[in-house]
């Protein structure tokens, strides 16, 4: 179905069952330890052997010899896999470094063997008895350093290094008011709680990879290019996921090594990444510096506005685009934006959860504030004069939806943000200084191709198959309303499966696009079925509608599985998307406010309340919406206030690798988050009127504490993570 | 992991003889910090002697009016004890501040006492470290050392010891008793226990070769305020970047012991007796001779400002 024009009314609107706040189908399953995860597939073939990974121990440099003899005699070793061994690998079109390194090592504890033993715990204790010994060269590993030499990184269309529109450097030497910042955002590690994991079995030369994965017809692809093998000589089942939040995005070692290991052990392979490895052997968002000027008349109006953003990455790989939100967030006749890409020899930096936009809006929404304080103005009323109902780079280019100051305004009124001392370090309780922030929400609304096919038989149950993901989600839940709403079926009546790349090629989990463009997939699906259940029962399908399990037209109605009596109705189709996200920028808005205390004497901080209100399409289901948003919330206030990759400068690695190092909120961080969704359907994001929102909901997040933070003690702190250490010499007497 | 064998004590002493009678053991109980180790391989050892059998674990009074602690008890069961939350509020604060609920299940009191510091460092086999391999060098000198020492720290290392109960301990004055080989027994003052990392960091403690710690001791109750303060970055499950335990009198006199800046619970009686005269005079005393690193230099202004919320806390 090619989706090449506003959607008008459809079988979706009727909202019997899309847009009521549902419970996951596949709940049960997960809180009954039924769903299996890529670890857990026991019965799945001959009894499996474990592979445990070695990983480098420097950074750059290069393998000198291997010394086996030692592991290889280790009780229950059956066979050990590194690149002398290996065959020859290619490299996956969304990888930058090598899964299996040497001799070059690209990175530290990049993967350089894998032991395979008839029990994990033989496979660890041998693995430690392999000896590699190197030749370490000097790196680089210091953004801040190689600053100056970093370039324009490659990048067309919205990818772009640079744009310009009007005179920046002119409007802004000339503005009144003027900001001249510059911030920078830690490297971040997505710390998802189930571990990068696979098992891999092998029938003369196909092979199947039980794998935890976001984004399965990728990923089947680069397995096929790294092993050299037809792609249809590969299936991926990965129906259940442990978190991702981009980390899963691609292939990783594990199921290469599980590969491997597999076919030299002959014998299905286990590898799951162990966690002090997984921050340095797998990707991380990376660390950026930002500097922002922002030029204003006195009333406020922004005349000049311009962003710039530094990161690193290895030879080959991407920048992180923190400054696409500048592009499109506020108003402004001049303005500039440009991405420069430093060469470093740390881990692969790659996408996390709102890749370029998280960490561009943690910079720019402080700058926000900044400026607002210097307008004397209230930082929600600054914003609202800065809106934009089109795109300020294209002018042609009107937003589809755009209700960021609805979020503003209505998030303000329910969150009491009158009540706000404008003055910094002004509300005292007890031991707390008290303070308000607020930041803008903001992230596009990507559109990808998305495909499905459904199943009816006699029963009348409507089976769903896509190589869709659910990480943790949703999927499943809104992909089976889509379909029962489509059919005319209660919730229970539809079966969904999802993860395998046998099913037809969906857009997965990745960029918030994947509610939108996969739920429009099925629908798109469902739409062929309704036809062909019309058919078969010879109705006239113009005037056909399905409900409570029927099929009616005219005076006629029967029950829908009798169009399947005789065999299984099947309809596959894809969603395509045609000009609109060219002629129309979509995109979704939201506002964050928040109320902390911070320790008078020893600048804790500690959050007392937060709202999110989100202006992001249809929200197909409430209830897993705002589950993500409160995700995304809590993910934000890590980002404030604890996350950091911690960077050995000396040697290149991130030292905290494990999660007592790299610390995320526990519980006791998190206080009350409140959630509010406008009512907002968008014809122009595809048949469901709906947009992304897990990756809204942290965009702003961080920022919006960042100034409560100076709200609450006037100390501006301009680089993450706000830790006491950078409050403590600024605070008041206690 | 390494293979191991691996007994069952039934007696103290048969325990400290079956540890000095193999090159390489070690006891285990609650095992929270010791299995994590042994699956690193930063501890090897050939033999575990299980006590969990022998019968430490009671808390019973003592003829000088304090507490016997059996080694065994528990981290929950210690601070919830009745009589600890009342005479000794500062143990119980202590400990409920560290871990997670599931951990101080498993936990033991000897234990808590003797685990090891979390220095990244210490933690990747990669990186050089005198503690874990004596003689090969400090990665964590020069590097990343936010969580570091700041006093009595050395050429040879900067890590500091993580337990939060060590800390109300030392501040309440207990006694450590012990089992030796020989069947012989002793009794070391907490201050003595934990050694200062000097030129041998890899030794952690005073006690000797196959030594086994019975028990805890706790004098009579002293009275006073206690106030535990651990201060992190996060609200919970995560070590310390300095705690304050203390015990104020209603004279303002009383005693403090700092948490998170040290190889071993930092107390300084001398500094103490500063304490009626407030936080800065007793921080002078206590940071003497601080040896702070480019990113743990804040350690000192937070101990300084975090011992005066303690006494203005306890002045009410």
């Amino acid at each position: 179905m090619k989706f090449d024009t506003p959607a008008t009314t459809n079988p979706i609107d009727q909202l019997k069952i899309i847009g009521h706040a549902t419970n996951r189908i596949d709940g049960p399953l997960k809180t009954t330890g039924r769903a299996t995860y890529a670890y857990e597939w026991h019965d799945a073939g001959a009894r499996p052997a474990y592979g445990y990974v070695v990983g480098s121990a420097i950074a750059k440099g290069r393998i000198t010899s291997i010394d086996l003899s030692r592991a290889k005699a280790a009780p229950g070793v059956i066979a050990i896999v590194s690149a002398e061994n290996a065959g020859k690998l290619g490299k996956g079109k969304y990888n930058t470094a090598k899964l299996l390194g040497g001799p070059e090592i690209d990175h530290y504890h990049q993967a350089v063997a894998v032991v395979v033993a008839d029990t994990f715990e033989q496979a660890r204790a041998a693995a430690q008895l392999v000896r590699v010994d190197y030749s370490a060269e000097k790196g680089s590993f210091d953004l801040s350093a190689t600053r100056d030499g970093a370039a324009k990184p490659p990048g067309e269309g919205d990818e772009k290094a640079e744009t310009a529109v009007g005179d920046f450097a002119g409007a802004f030497a000339a503005a009144p008011v003027q900001l001249d910042a510059t911030y920078t955002t830690p490297d971040q590690s997505h710390a998802m709680m189930e571990p990068h994991a696979s098992m891999a079995a092998w029938e003369g030369d196909k092979l199947t990879l039980w794998t935890s994965n976001q984004m399965i017809a990728w990923t089947t692809g680069d397995v096929a290019k790294t092993l050299g093998l037809p792609k249809e000589n590969v299936r991926l089942v990965s129906p259940f996921i442990g978190g991702g939040f981009g980390g899963k995005l691609f292939l990783r070692s594990d199921a290469i090594l599980a590969a491997l290991g597999a076919r030299a052990a002959n014998r299905p392979v286990k590898v799951a990444l162990q966690r002090p490895l997984i921050i340095n052997n797998t990707t991380h968002r990376p660390a950026t510096i930002q500097r922002i000027r922002i030029g204003a008349t006195r009333e406020g109006k922004i005349s000049a506005i311009g962003h710039e953003s530094w990161s690193g990455n290895l030879p080959e790989g991407s920048p992180e685009t923190a400054v696409m939100q500048t592009r499109l967030l506020y108003a402004g006749e001049n303005r500039m934006t440009a991405l420069r890409l430093a060469m470093l020899d740390l881990p692969e930096g790659n996408s996390m959860r709102a890749p370029g936009e998280a960490p561009g809006m943690m910079a720019l929404e402080i700058a926000m504030d900044e400026m607002a304080e210097r307008l004397n103005l209230d930082p929600v009323e600054f914003r609202a004069r800065n809106d934009t109902q089109v795109d300020p780079e294209h002018p042609d280019r009107p937003f589809s939806q755009r209700q960021l100051v609805e979020c503003m305004r209505i998030g303000a009124e329910r969150f009491g943000w009158s009540r706000r001392n404008a003055k910094p370090g002004g509300q005292r309780d007890g031991r707390w200084l008290v303070g308000m922030g607020m930041a803008a929400a903001f992230r596009n609304n990507l559109l990808m191709k998305s495909g499905a096919r459904v199943r009816l038989d006699s029963s009348g149950t409507v089976t769903v198959e896509t190589d869709m993901t659910d990480i943790g989600t949703g999927s499943y839940t809104i992909i089976a309303q889509t379909a029962a709403e489509m059919m005319g079926l209660p919730l229970d009546k539809v079966v969904v499966r999802l993860g395998d790349s046998s099913f037809p090629v969906s857009a997965g989990s990745g960029g918030q696009f994947g509610a939108n463009n996969s739920t429009s997939g099925v629908y798109a699906a469902c739409v062929k079925l309704r036809e062909a259940v019309a058919q078969k029962l010879g109705f006239n399908s113009a005037d056909v509608s399905f409900s409570d399990g029927q099929v009616s037209s005219g005076n006629q109605s029967v029950p829908l599985g009798q169009a399947a009596a005789d065999s299984e109705l099947v309809a596959e189709d894809s969603i395509e998307y045609g000009d609109l996200a060219k002629t129309h920028q979509q995109s979704t808005f939201g506002a964050h406010f928040v109320e902390l205390g911070v320790d008078v004497a020893t600048a804790e901080i500690r959050i007392r309340r937060m709202l999110a209100v989100c202006a992001a399409g249809r929200v197909l289901n409430p209830k897993t919406a705002r589950s993500q948003v409160i995700g995304a919330m809590t993910m934000g206030v890590g980002a404030a206030l604890m996350e950091e990759l911690a960077v050995d400068k000396r040697t290149g690695f991130f030292v905290n690798h494990d999660l007592a190092g790299y610390e995320v909120p526990v519980h006791a961080d998190i206080p009350h988050q409140e959630t509010i969704f406008l009512d907002e359907t968008d014809p122009m994001s595809s048949p469901m009127k709906a947009k992304g929102i897990g990756e809204l909901g942290l965009c702003g997040v961080a920022a919006a504490l960042a100034n409560a933070v100076y709200n609450a003690t006037g100390i501006r702190v301009r680089d993450y993570p706000i830790t006491l250490d950078k409050l403590l010499h600024h605070m008041p007497d206690a | 992991m390494k293979s191991f064998t691996y007994e069952k004590a039934n007696s103290p002493a048969a325990a400290a003889a079956a540890a000095a009678g193999s090159s390489n053991a070690r006891f285990i109980a609650g095992g929270t910090n010791l299995l994590d180790l042994m699956k690193l391989e930063i501890e090897t050892p050939s033999h575990l002697i299980d006590v969990n059998g022998l019968a430490f674990d009671k808390i019973e009074p003592t003829q000088e009016g304090g507490l016997r602690i059996g080694a065994l008890v528990r981290n929950t069961a210690l601070a919830a004890d009745e009589r600890i939350r009342r005479d000794y509020g500062l143990l119980s604060r202590a400990l409920l501040s560290g871990a997670s609920g599931q951990l101080r299940n498993k936990a033991t009191t000897a234990g808590n006492l003797l685990q090891r510091t979390r220095c990244p460092y210490f933690y990747d086999t990669n990186q050089p470290c005198n503690k874990r391999t004596p003689g090969s060098g400090c990665a964590a000198i020069g590097g990343v050392t936010r969580q570091h020492a700041v006093l009595g720290s050395s050429e040879s290392c900067i890590a500091t010891h993580p337990s939060d109960m060590a800390i109300a301990m030392r501040a309440l004055d207990a006694t450590v008793e012990t089992v030796r080989p020989d069947g012989t027994t002793r009794a070391i003052p907490i201050a003595d226990l934990h050694r200062l990392p000097g030129e041998t960091p890899h030794i952690e403690t005073t006690l000797s070769a196959g030594e086994l710690i019975t028990s805890v001791t706790l004098p009579k109750p002293v009275g006073g305020t206690h106030i535990y303060r651990k201060v992190r970055d996060r609200a919970s499950y995560a070590f310390a970047l300095v705690s304050v335990g203390a015990i104020v009198q209603r004279d303002g006199t009383g005693r403090v012991a700092v948490g998170g800046v040290a190889h071993k619970p930092w107390r300084v009686e001398a500094a103490e007796a500063e304490m009626p005269r407030g936080a800065k005079a007793v921080a002078t005393r206590l940071l003497d001779g601080a040896r702070p690193t480019r990113d743990n230099s804040f350690k000192l202004a937070l101990v300084e400002r975090t011992l005066a919320a303690v006494l203005s806390e306890a002045k009410g």
